[in-house]
């Protein structure tokens, strides 16, 4: 019996026996994690549950639409006296938001102005994970190029003007479109709905954006000055570039309330509503809706919002609700047969356990993977889908309602009766809160507009993706130590317990770890590199990609030499197996980066681990591979080259673009005007490219070259 | 002098004609020499206020007042005055107390924040209460304790939740008494309903059954765009001067009503007393002494009628010499106004005019429904305080933020009026903030800003007192008095707080709506407000004494909201789960590690070896062995039979699992 013959060992502990056991069969524990993970995640969309509004006190659709086609009819000449006006020949740029004024002080809402100056979009490398910068460069712009935002304010009657909910329609004051002045006609009529009824509980600001500098820029200017202590607070606009002097004409017009008497403020936001009207009437039979809900760094509103701007769309106006998808994915054939094979085993599911319902049709399936894949991309990009993400930022949820009509010049009074009715019901459900949105999620991927995936299923997937990596680890680490104490007896399988290596092997990996640690401080320096590179002027943006790649090269070359601990070309005995530790760590390293990223970004973990995942665990050297020169050596080898070349992000993001547009569309720059928006939004995606997955990449090519 | 013998006999016979009689002469009598003849008695008047908005609304305010003589001379028994009034002021030895229930918060801008009505019944959202003690020092604070209890029975409202020392405050010069004896404390998410209205009204000798409270139509005062109901209460029975007046109750409830009427956009409405509350008044409450309603129409409203009438006369070419209501231009009352109340006017601006109708003359069969309208459109703007007060926070996030408070200069030339010194102007703005202890203000970040510079903050502050809060203890309360020069436009001042954690039983029901600064007050020092009229037989109406009063002008600012953390109360299972897992864990290991011994392990194994085990126990080794060392465990001649062994649990293990199958599939 083994127990008889080797009782001098004691006998581990069954906790550290299945660490062992699993640390011994990594190889196959990777292979099964790896493959269950991926499984895992293209059975989202089939797990998907149903969305229901999980806070009681929302009761959408309880209460009939009151607004009348009186109102609708108003918001129609609204529209037509705002088309009107772009029509006229003179502009100075502040007709609409006067004319927005006058009727809104007509109506009995508090007018005032926002003027603000377009931000320009810079690389600020330490503002990654700051707030929303509170300082801004006052800098001399010219009258035309400021931007006037016009704020109108409902006070609830016998409300304690503790909380409001915000209504944003962005406009270009330029050239304004008919989509953009249907979108204020909705919201002109809402707006005058709301300031005759008694239900109302918290303010209503209605914020005219003018989106001549981006739609974000205006309603993010505007959040700013309404959370600092803004210029509108310490001085009267002492002049409005024109504004001054129509607002006093105005006074001794309509002699009520001075309008542009500094800034207005209404109490904490408790929900903002983005509303839009798209100019392409769409091919489709009903209005449709789409719903923009992702903000900076992969930020979800709560889901109840999406809820009741779905159910009051889909149940109360007969609109077809969508959300993003990714069109090229539709018709692929392999998402259509998975789907198949999906439906075929939720069919032999079913019979056995007719309660479950585990089936799902292959249309559902591939639409809702299609509109997955979209939710994930565009929470991993970081950047937000519409003027809404800037909400975000305030801890304010928010979503941006986009409008595509079917009929356009005719039937305006029908379209606008249906918009305001629907953004009058949102508006009435948030203002039945007594708290603040917080009983659904806010964190989860859509499948559709009325499913989704909790975290708690979507975690799945990634935890299966990175279980192998610490496990790998350390079979590679204790392999390695086996290997140093047994000199050149090369046993295939390592030393289950740690204890009896000698103290002297133990501190081997500190030199892999140093490498490791030089290759990431390596991958901060490329972060900053941009930053340096915005000095060129007048740089096209391939030239600029261009200039990066070498300077990182160049960079990485001269860390190497700096750091001195090793290179590629010197080759000592003692570091022949070397490769082993350093992989160790590297898979280490990668773990923990995934795991941080994990908790700010989950579907750039997810993402990221798809693409980390398969290159750091099969990297071995090629050299080895040549040597044993078998079929499975030769092949591993190959699929190393590949996914090593797969792994560099900007031929992943050409490959990726690639597929979704047709390669002829892909141009060489398109990588850095994508990292360009990544960092211009402040998203943590860059910071994870540069200072996990590319320091990965890097040590993963090394352990390729290494000798051996 | 008068003499008194007369009166008494007057009274003997006629009480009412006796009571004009006292009312009149009274002012001009010396009271010291009065008092121990006169019987002075309970008194009881209502009035109501009327007086047109600018933004097309109408403020309708009641008030009531009942007096009652001090209780040395008159006794305990009383016909009109409330009992619990009376018992509760010598309870508590109350010196003055005020309580107003409002709801909705009243728009300094629209409706004005310089006028005596606006400055005394313009009050923050939900309950505020202050009392003045006549109690020794050491008994104020229990005093204040029963008193909210007694409120919260008296007014069903939750004026108990006061009593905790976390929720009131000692201002120490910021309000009229500097006897430190005065408690100061707000409730601003007290919701307020009829439910507190009819306590209240239980206070009036009719109720709401006779006279002017009968128009409180409960519909139509709910769905005001603002109501404050008020009860002030002084007395001086504890005085031990001789001229003591009793204790004088003045109830009021201010109302801001959107008349029922489409008449465009623009224009003003026409309203009656029947549109507005739909309601008519029939005849006075017969225990009232007078019983009047008055239509207010404001200087700025009153000059606009001048303008116009003289606009009329030189178009018209006529001279109009009675400025009666027959040719006014812009409006028409309904009912002819038993007399025209003016102020008197100053030289720079006109003054208000003052209707006066009474209510008495009118019983069941003949219903009293004034009515107004108008007859062009006009605007006009409300008198305004001479700096229009905001509050807001600063900042996001749960970490911190910061309050700050705008002033900006309405430009009115109220201004002027208060700058005492000739050579240099100065504003006093006095501002008394009280801040919950979860909201951790340093005050030493006080920052003030004069037209958008920040300025050094000792030359802008008179005076400064600051109680920093005690966690769970005491809140933090700031009353600071800043100087500010008249030609100021904007001043605002800032002041950063940390967000503090909460103990998870101190959150309230609905924490996830965040937590309530309540309103900061600010007093306009050197600013006193009245209407002097100049008709001298308006001193015997309380309500318009009360407007010849001077006041201080105040404005109370927003009720704040600020988010704090919260935990997910949904999920206490999850915790509890957690927490379990990390103490098992944590005992497991220490106790194993406590009563682990090796040499007696490798005994026992020693022992198991030779011994012969039982065909589980030997199997349970086996795989447990496999799971430990298969790797370099030399092959052995047991190896053989350990598979075989292995193979039969394995088709055991899938025969438990077919028939746990079976059973699923054909019992479901």
């Amino acid at each position: 019996m083994a127990e008889a013959e080797q009782v001098v060992k004691p006998k581990p502990r069954p906790i550290i026996r299945i660490g062992l056991f699993l640390i011994s069969h990594s190889l196959f524990v990777s292979v099964i994690c790896c493959t269950a993970g991926i499984v895992a995640l293209l059975l989202l969309p089939a797990l998907a549950k149903n969305t229901y509004i999980s806070e009681n006190a929302l009761m959408p659709g309880s209460a009939s639409p009151m607004l009348s086609k009186n109102d609708a009819s108003e918001g129609h000449n609204f529209v037509n006296g705002i088309l009107n006006l772009d029509s006229e020949t003179t502009k100075t740029g502040i007709e609409i938001p006067e004319l927005i004024a006058k009727h809104i002080v007509e109506l009995g809402g508090e007018v005032n102005y926002h003027k603000f100056q377009p931000v320009s979009n810079k690389f600020h490398p330490l503002h990654f994970f700051l707030g929303p910068d509170a300082g801004v460069i006052q800098e001399n712009y010219s009258c035309s190029s400021y931007g006037i935002n016009t704020v109108g304010i409902i006070r609830a009657p016998r409300g304690d003007g503790k909380e409001a909910i915000v209504m944003v329609t962005p406009y270009n004051s330029v050239k304004i479109t008919t989509g953009q002045a249907l979108s204020l006609g909705a919201a002109y009529s809402v707006f005058s709905l709301l300031s005759r009824v008694t239900w109302l509980a918290k303010d209503i600001i209605w914020l005219a954006a003018d989106s001549k500098h981006g739609e974000y820029a205006a309603v993010a200017a505007w959040l700013r000055d309404y959370n600092t202590l803004s210029f509108g607070d310490l001085n009267l606009y002492p002049e409005m570039c024109g504004v001054s002097t129509s607002a006093s004409r105005k006074k001794s017009q309509v002699k009520q309330d001075t309008i542009s008497d500094g800034f207005r403020r209404a109490g904490t936001m408790a929900a903002a509503l983005v509303i839009k009207v798209a100019d392409t009437s769409t091919e489709f039979e009903k209005d449709v809706l789409n719903i923009y809900a992702e903000a900076s760094n992969g930020q979800m509103p709560n889901l109840d919002l999406i809820n009741v701007v779905n159910y009051l769309a889909v149940h109360g106006q007969g609109l077809q609700v969508r959300v993003e998808k990714i069109w090229s994915l539709l018709d692929s054939w392999w998402l259509n047969s998975l789907g198949e094979l999906i439906e075929l085993l939720g069919k032999v599911a079913t019979s056995l356990n007719p309660q479950g319902r585990f089936g799902i049709p292959v249309a559902d399936y591939v639409e809702g993977s299609v509109t997955l894949a979209s939710s994930l991309y565009n929470q991993a990009l970081g950047v937000p889908t519409g003027p809404h993400g800037a909400f975000r930022d305030y801890q304010v949820d928010a979503i941006t309602m986009e409008i595509s009509p079917k009929f356009y010049s005719t039937e305006r009074v029908l379209f606008l009766l249906r918009v305001g009715r629907l953004v009058e019901g949102v508006i009435r459900s948030v203002n039945n809160l007594l708290e603040k949105f917080h009983q659904s999620f806010f964190l989860y991927l859509l499948t559709s507009p009325n499913r989704f995936v909790s975290v708690g299923v979507y975690m799945i997937a990634f935890a299966l993706l990175i279980a192998p990596l610490p496990l790998v680890a350390a079979a590679l680490f204790s392999d390695a130590s086996k290997t140093k104490l047994g000199k050149d007896k090369v046993p295939l399988k390592p030393a289950p317990h740690g204890e009896s290596i000698p103290t002297f092997t133990s501190w081997k990996w500190l030199y892999a770890a140093k490498t490791v640690l030089v290759v990431h401080l390596w991958g901060a320096v490329v972060t900053l590199l941009p930053n340096f590179l915005y000095q060129i002027p007048n740089s096209s943006p391939s030239t600029n990609l261009l200039i990066w790649i070498p300077l990182s090269m160049l960079s990485l070359f001269f860390t190497y030499v700096l750091s001195g601990s090793f290179s590629f070309f010197s080759t000592s005995q003692p570091q022949r197996r070397e490769w082993a530790l350093l992989k160790s760590v590297t898979v280490a390293a990668a773990f923990i980066g995934l795991c941080l990223m994990s908790v700010i970004n989950f579907a750039t973990a997810e993402i990221g681990a798809l693409l980390l995942v398969p290159m750091c665990l099969t990297a071995v050297p090629l050299r080895h591979d040549l040597k044993v020169n078998t079929m499975r050596a030769l092949i591993r080898g190959a699929c190393n080259m590949l996914l090593v070349f797969v792994g560099f992000p900007p031929i992943a993001f050409l490959l990726l673009k690639g597929a979704s547009d047709g390669f002829g569309n892909v141009r060489f720059g398109d990588f850095w005007n994508w990292a360009e928006t990544l960092w211009a939004w402040n998203s943590a995606t860059y910071i994870y490219i540069c200072m996990v997955h590319l320091p990965c990449w890097v040590l993963c090519i090394h352990t390729l070259l290494h000798q051996c | 002098m008068h003499p008194f013998s007369k009166g008494s006999d007057q009274m003997s016979r006629f009480k009412s004609a006796f009571l004009c009689f006292f009312l009149l002469f009274s002012a001009s009598e010396s009271l010291s020499s009065c008092q121990d003849i006169v019987r002075v008695s309970e008194e009881f008047t209502e009035a109501l206020l009327l007086r047109p908005l600018p933004d097309r609304k109408v403020l309708a305010h009641f008030h009531f007042q009942s007096t009652a003589p001090p209780s040395r001379t008159y006794g305990r028994h009383h016909h009109l005055f409330p009992k619990s009034i009376y018992q509760l002021v010598h309870k508590f030895k109350v010196r003055e107390m005020e309580l107003s229930f409002t709801q909705g918060s009243w728009n300094y801008e629209r409706w004005g924040g310089y006028d005596p009505i606006s400055n005394s019944n313009a009050k923050p959202p939900g309950v505020e209460l202050w009392a003045d003690f006549d109690v020794p020092q050491h008994q104020v604070e229990d005093s204040w304790k029963n008193l909210t209890h007694a409120l919260s029975g008296l007014f069903c409202a939750s004026i108990n939740f006061l009593e905790q020392s976390t929720s009131y405050s000692a201002p120490q010069w910021s309000f009229q008494s500097f006897s430190g004896k005065l408690r100061y404390g707000t409730l601003p998410r007290e919701a307020v309903c009829t439910e507190n209205l009819t306590p209240w009204l239980k206070l009036l000798p009719c109720r709401d059954k006779a006279g002017l409270s009968s128009l409180m139509d409960r519909p139509s005062i709910y769905r005001s765009y603002y109501h404050s109901q008020r009860l002030h209460l002084r007395s001086d029975e504890f005085d031990t001067s001789k001229t003591s007046t009793g204790i004088v109750l003045e109830q009021t409830l201010t109302v801001v009503l959107q008349p029922n009427t489409f008449s465009g956009k623009i224009s003003q409405p026409s309203w009656s007393l029947s549109s507005l509350f739909g309601r008519k008044v029939g005849g006075k409450c017969s225990l009232s002494n007078s019983s009047n309603v008055y239509v207010q129409f404001e200087q700025s409203l009153v000059s606009k009628v001048k303008e116009l009438r003289e606009k009329m006369e030189s178009s018209k070419n006529e001279i109009l010499i009675h400025e009666g209501l027959e040719n006014n231009p812009l409006f028409e009352l309904s009912l002819p106004p038993k007399r025209i109340i003016k102020e008197v006017e100053n030289l720079k601006k006109d003054g208000s005019i003052l209707y006066e109708f009474s209510v008495e003359d009118y019983d069941e069969s003949e219903l009293f429904d004034l009515g107004l309208s108008w007859k062009v459109p006009v605007f006009w703007s409300c008198q305004q305080a001479p700096l229009h007060i905001s509050r807001f926070l600063l900042g996001s996030g749960n970490e911190r933020g910061a309050i700050a408070i705008s002033m900006k200069s309405t430009e009115s030339n109220n201004v002027e009026k208060a700058g005492h010194d000739d050579k240099e102007c100065w504003l006093r703005v006095g501002i008394f903030q009280v801040v919950p202890w979860y909201v951790k203000v340093y005050y030493h970040t006080l920052e003030v800003f004069l037209d958008g510079e920040s300025q050094h903050t000792v030359d802008n502050v008179e005076k400064i007192h600051v109680s920093p809060s005690e966690d769970k203890v005491s809140p933090g309360v700031m009353e600071i008095i800043l100087r500010l020069p008249c030609s100021v436009s904007t001043a605002a001042l800032t002041l950063e707080f940390d967000k503090g954690f909460l103990h998870i039983d101190e959150y309230p029901p609905d924490a996830n709506q965040g937590f309530d600064i309540p309103s900061a007050v600010v007093r306009f020092n050197n600013f006193l407000t009245n209407i002097s009229f100049d008709d001298n037989s308006v001193k015997r109406v309380p309500i318009l004494s009360k407007l010849e009063e001077n006041i201080p002008v105040l404005s109370y600012t927003e009720v704040l909201l600020v988010p704090l953390t919260t935990p997910d109360f949904s999920m206490p299972y999850n915790v509890i789960t957690i927490t379990c897992t990390v103490f098992a864990l944590y005992f497991g290991s220490l106790l194993n590690a406590l009563r682990r011994r090796v040499g007696e392990e490798e005994r026992l194994l020693r022992d198991k070896a030779a011994k012969k085990m039982g065909p589980l126990m030997l199997m349970l080794s086996k795989l447990s062995a496999k799971l430990r060392r298969k790797q370099w465990e030399p092959p052995k001649p047991s190896s053989s039979q350990k598979s075989v062994i292995n193979y039969k649990l394995i088709l055991k293990v899938l025969l438990v699992a077919g028939i746990a199958f079976a059973w699923q599939y054909y019992f479901q």
